[in-house]
């Protein structure tokens, strides 16, 4: 599942072009190193001009880090906005990265892609600068501005020299508060995000995810695109751009994470001038709890390709679940970890029948779900889905062993500290703590939550937890001797 | 190599070339201790190893890569695919470690492990808590010369590769095409088979094959090993001596890229498919790399792609996305770290109802306007700058300058070259750019690609 989100282009990436497929070809990797979508962003992220996408994911992973020795400060500003800061002087390099509540979820019924587009559009001229101008000073300053869009938060991401501090968050500031949206970029993004929407659906890795998600929670939010439809991306104003960035950009629930070569004082004022003048706001939009259909179905969307892509997942842990560590490390012991998951050893190893095969937790804000992704010839996927079932099953019944438990604890908690880095991958960890709301003393606390998970529990929980009667399938493509148990809805389009 | 997608943007590997070698800047802009190549030290063993170390103290982790000089343009004849399948048998086993056993014992102390095959180069690393580097040494030592195949592995793997075949290319209309529009171009050249193998030949490569090519090119003499991280060279001189001192030097042969006869037409080739979407052109050029061909052009011909495709700046986007609103997309890439001869695309996806000719026709416009009125001073500063700027985010990450070394050391450059890299691009003068372009942007030498839905005429 990592792979639909790292490949499909996004709108406003004609900057970071993806010539005749953004598939690698000509470097070849063992397997994929187990990468993690941002939670809530399933299929639905906006890449702009990121070409270090992948490496951005690897840390939005999920339960989120171990301790590190890496102090964090508190950073607040005047206007009371507040960041969290790590310095570190060996590189002239800064990434201050932030997080609004809501997300796609504010998008007006009929309106869906409102959120996304704002996104693509928000460099597209601001403040006193034309599109040109704009994009030309940024490019100048060699500052890489992103924003990313998932159910439930608007992201942004900004790295920069550190001699252009000053002068890059000044184009950030303007980019927030003062956008254009004028007609010209507005049609041209508009039409990137209907040609992004085509290629989705020709697409099967992307279908098979869309499928899954629009059957496992249909009408509520997270059951679309946050690309939109045809029709809602036809229908969105400039009225309507300007007004999300009226109800997202708000002080009120915004997180900040800073990383680099910059003191407090300079941060403080950078985050005084960018966030402190904007509205107070209320605080976000109401979304309901829910809780995906979780029936066991299976579904099948006929198309013409050899291999047939297959989503699978169930019902999973929220982030703030009592049960989460458990469900973190029982994850890690049936498909996370690269190549040591149980569905990785069955699938691949012993039987060749995929590249790979991974789950992960996607804990939404009012949902969760655990989810994986395999993909077959179509004359053999039948047997990776029966593996699949049949895991789920084993684990079921009879949990991990206590060698599964201890290896699964000791990797989770002593690979994350080598994972940090970058100031992009430490500036996303220190945004994911505070949206998850885990305290600043977490990183040092990660190791004992991890290592309190008991094989009494992880046993507890895997019979509650993995339930094949009720693991939905959505599979594309043109699978041989693997019947549907109804037919599959057209995914929104 | 050759490959269509855009290596620059898309963050894989391959784009080493721009990127990594772009690394190096980060030596004049960083502290003075780290001045020149990252502070990389290099020695060599009594038994040809090259090992480079670069000292990073930001995390108490260790980066071990191997870098082995074969990839898949030296698959044999009949044989494509073998290098890649070689790099997934590699995981299958020694005698002193069983199949299996040298990932699980990484992953149990929380490090990470992977490889990648490209086409010059057979890459495998690991990135684990400081005081597991000896381990993995060992692990990587014990690997180099004592791997065990048998069809019991091999067998169930090369499904493995077939369904990783199926997954990149087969699945996926453009990858299917890029692959065709390569083979096209490149006439004879080594670089015109794909990295993974052609299907009808991977399904017959077999043991003796594998071992093969395992005994030509595994040998402590043919590889360079670069550990990164929470380390002194003092230290890693003498575990280095110690793990892999003891390996035995074998004769290497030479790495044969071949090249092709000269174009005597230029190549035009046309593909509709149901699953494509929005029509795609991209043309790409025969251009020489820092190994092959007219070497000096390749600097220039760096800078050159900035100009034409490098982000919002670029004329390429200026002219189709933004003033003409003809194009979705664009894009330009050139890779010059390459043994053999590389290649110098162009890109661009129709904007829906926008026709291939009006498309082709307005980037054929841009190519000429470089051609006959050259380049600006002040564009080409602006990107030089632009592109001396990527190279100090290169180093902001683990990765980075050990992949932009490996890279460089395993074509042969220097890690002076490493470090001239931003300098050398700085020093590019428009009069360099306008001559790479003439020399490079002949149609001849050109393979054109269009892309089309198949409703579409």
């Amino acid at each position: 599942m990592s792979r639909p989100t790292l490949n499909t282009p996004c709108p406003g990436s004609s900057r970071a072009p993806t010539p005749f497929g953004t598939t690698g070809t000509d470097v070849l990797r063992r397997g994929w190193p187990g990468r993690a979508r941002p939670r809530g962003c399933f299929v639905l992220q906006i890449a702009r001009r990121l070409a270090a996408l992948g490496f951005a994911f690897t840390l939005l992973l999920a339960a989120v880090p171990a301790r590190a020795a890496m102090p964090i400060q508190e950073v607040v500003g005047a206007s009371g906005v507040k960041a969290w800061l790590v310095e570190d002087h060996s590189l002239p390099v800064v990434t201050l990265r932030f997080s609004f509540p809501g997300g796609a979820s504010l998008d007006a019924t009929g309106k869906a892609g409102t959120a996304w587009m704002t996104g693509a559009l928000l460099d597209e001229g601001a403040g006193p600068y034309q599109t040109a101008l704009f994009h030309q000073l940024m490019a100048d300053l060699a500052g890489e501005l992103r924003f990313s869009v998932g159910h439930d938060s608007f992201g942004g991401s900004l790295r920069m020299l550190k001699r252009n501090l000053k002068e890059t968050t000044e184009l950030l500031r303007l980019a927030l508060s003062q956008p254009h949206f004028a007609p010209e970029p507005v049609e041209r993004i508009r039409a990137e995000t209907l040609a992004q929407l085509s290629r989705q659906a020709r697409n099967p890795r992307s279908l098979s995810g869309r499928l899954w998600m629009r059957d496992a929670f249909e009408d509520h939010p997270y059951g679309g695109n946050s690309e939109g439809t045809e029709q809602s991306v036809a229908a969105i104003t400039r009225d309507d751009l300007a007004g999300f960035v009226g109800a997202a950009f708000h002080r009120n629930g915004l997180v900040m994470g800073a990383v680099g070569d910059v003191t407090v004082d300079e941060l403080r004022e950078v985050i005084d001038k960018v966030f402190g003048q904007l509205p107070a706001g209320d605080a976000a939009a109401q979304v309901a709890d829910t809780r995906p259909a979780d029936n066991g179905a299976l579904v099948i969307s006929r198309a013409a390709v050899p291999q047939s892509v297959v989503t699978f997942g169930q019902a999973g842990p929220k982030r703030g679940d009592p049960d989460w560590y458990a469900a973190y490390v029982l994850n890690d012991i049936i498909g996370g970890g690269g190549f040591r998951g149980r569905l990785m050893k069955e699938i691949r190893d012993k039987r060749g029948l995929a590249y790979g095969v991974s789950t992960s937790l996607m804990p939404f804000r009012h949902a969760g779900l655990i989810v994986g992704s395999v993909a077959t010839a179509n004359d053999r996927v039948a047997e990776s889905v029966a593996l699949i079932r049949q895991e789920w099953q084993r684990m079921r019944e009879q949990g991990p062993t206590q060698a599964e438990l201890d290896d699964a604890k000791n990797y989770l908690t002593g690979s994350f500290p080598l994972t940090l880095d970058s100031t992009q991958h430490i500036a996303a960890v220190l945004v994911q703590i505070q949206e998850d709301k885990l305290g600043i003393d977490y990183l040092d606390r990660r190791t004992e939550l991890i290592g309190a998970v008991t094989l009494d529990k992880a046993r507890a929980l895997a019979n509650k937890l993995f339930d094949p009667a009720r693991l939905r399938f959505a599979v594309v493509g043109d699978p041989q001797n693997l019947e549907a148990t109804r037919p599959a809805h057209a995914p929104a389009e | 190599m050759t490959d269509l997608t855009g290596r620059r943007a898309t963050g894989h590997p391959r784009l080493v070339s721009g990127l990594l070698l772009a690394l190096s800047s980060l030596a004049t802009l960083a502290s003075p201790a780290t001045a020149q190549r990252f502070g990389a030290e290099s020695f060599a063993l009594a038994n040809g190893l090259q090992v480079v170390v670069l000292p990073k103290h930001q995390a108490p982790a260790v980066t071990q890569m191997v870098w082995y000089k074969t990839g898949a343009a030296d698959d044999p004849r009949g044989k494509s695919g073998i290098a890649h399948f070689l790099e997934h048998l590699m995981f299958k086993g020694t005698k002193a470690n069983p199949p299996g056993a040298f990932t699980a014992l990484i992953a149990q102390s929380g490090g990470r492990d992977n490889a990648f095959t490209s086409q010059d180069v057979t890459v495998y690393h690991e990135t684990v808590a400081k005081d597991r580097l000896e381990m993995v040494m060992r692990l990587e030592a014990d690997r180099m010369t004592g791997l065990q195949i048998s069809d019991e592995v091999l067998l169930p793997e090369r499904e493995v590769i077939l369904e990783e075949r199926r997954m990149r290319i087969d699945n996926d209309p453009t990858a299917l095409f890029r692959e065709q529009l390569t083979a096209n171009l490149f006439l004879n050249d080594s670089y015109r088979i794909p990295t993974i193998g052609w299907e009808h030949e991977m399904r017959t490569l077999n043991t003796e094959d594998a071992l093969a090519a395992y005994r030509k090119w595994y040998a402590p003499n043919n590889a360079v090993l670069i550990v990164s991280g929470d380390v002194e060279t003092a230290e890693v001189r003498a575990l280095a001596e110690r793990i892999y001192g003891p390996l035995e030097a074998r004769r290497i042969p030479e790495r044969l890229r071949l090249e092709g006869p000269p174009h005597r037409a230029a190549v035009r080739l046309e593909m509709k498919h149901p699953r494509i979407t929005q029509a795609s052109w991209r043309r790409a050029y025969i251009a020489p790399s820092y190994r092959a061909g007219a070497t000096g052009h390749a600097y220039a011909l760096q800078v050159l792609a900035e100009i034409l495709g490098g982000g919002s700046e670029s004329r390429l986007y200026q002219s189709l996305v933004l003033k003409q609103g003809i194009a979705l997309s664009v894009s330009a890439d050139y890779a010059p770290s390459e043994l053999g001869l590389s290649s110098f695309g162009v890109y661009a996806s129709a904007k829906p109802g926008v026709a291939i000719p009006d498309l082709e026709a307005a980037i054929d416009a841009e190519l000429r306007r470089v051609l006959q009125q050259g380049v600006e001073p002040d564009e080409v500063k602006r990107a030089e700058a632009r592109m001396q700027a990527a190279a100090i985010y290169a180093s902001d990450g683990h990765s980075g300058p050990a992949n932009i070394i490996g890279t460089a050391l395993s074509i042969g450059q220097s890690l002076d070259d490493v470090a001239a890299w931003p300098d050398r691009i700085g020093a590019v003068t428009p009069a360099e750019i306008e001559a790479a372009a003439r020399a490079v942007l002949v149609e001849r030498n050109s393979a054109t690609g269009i892309l089309l839905p198949e409703h579409t005429s």
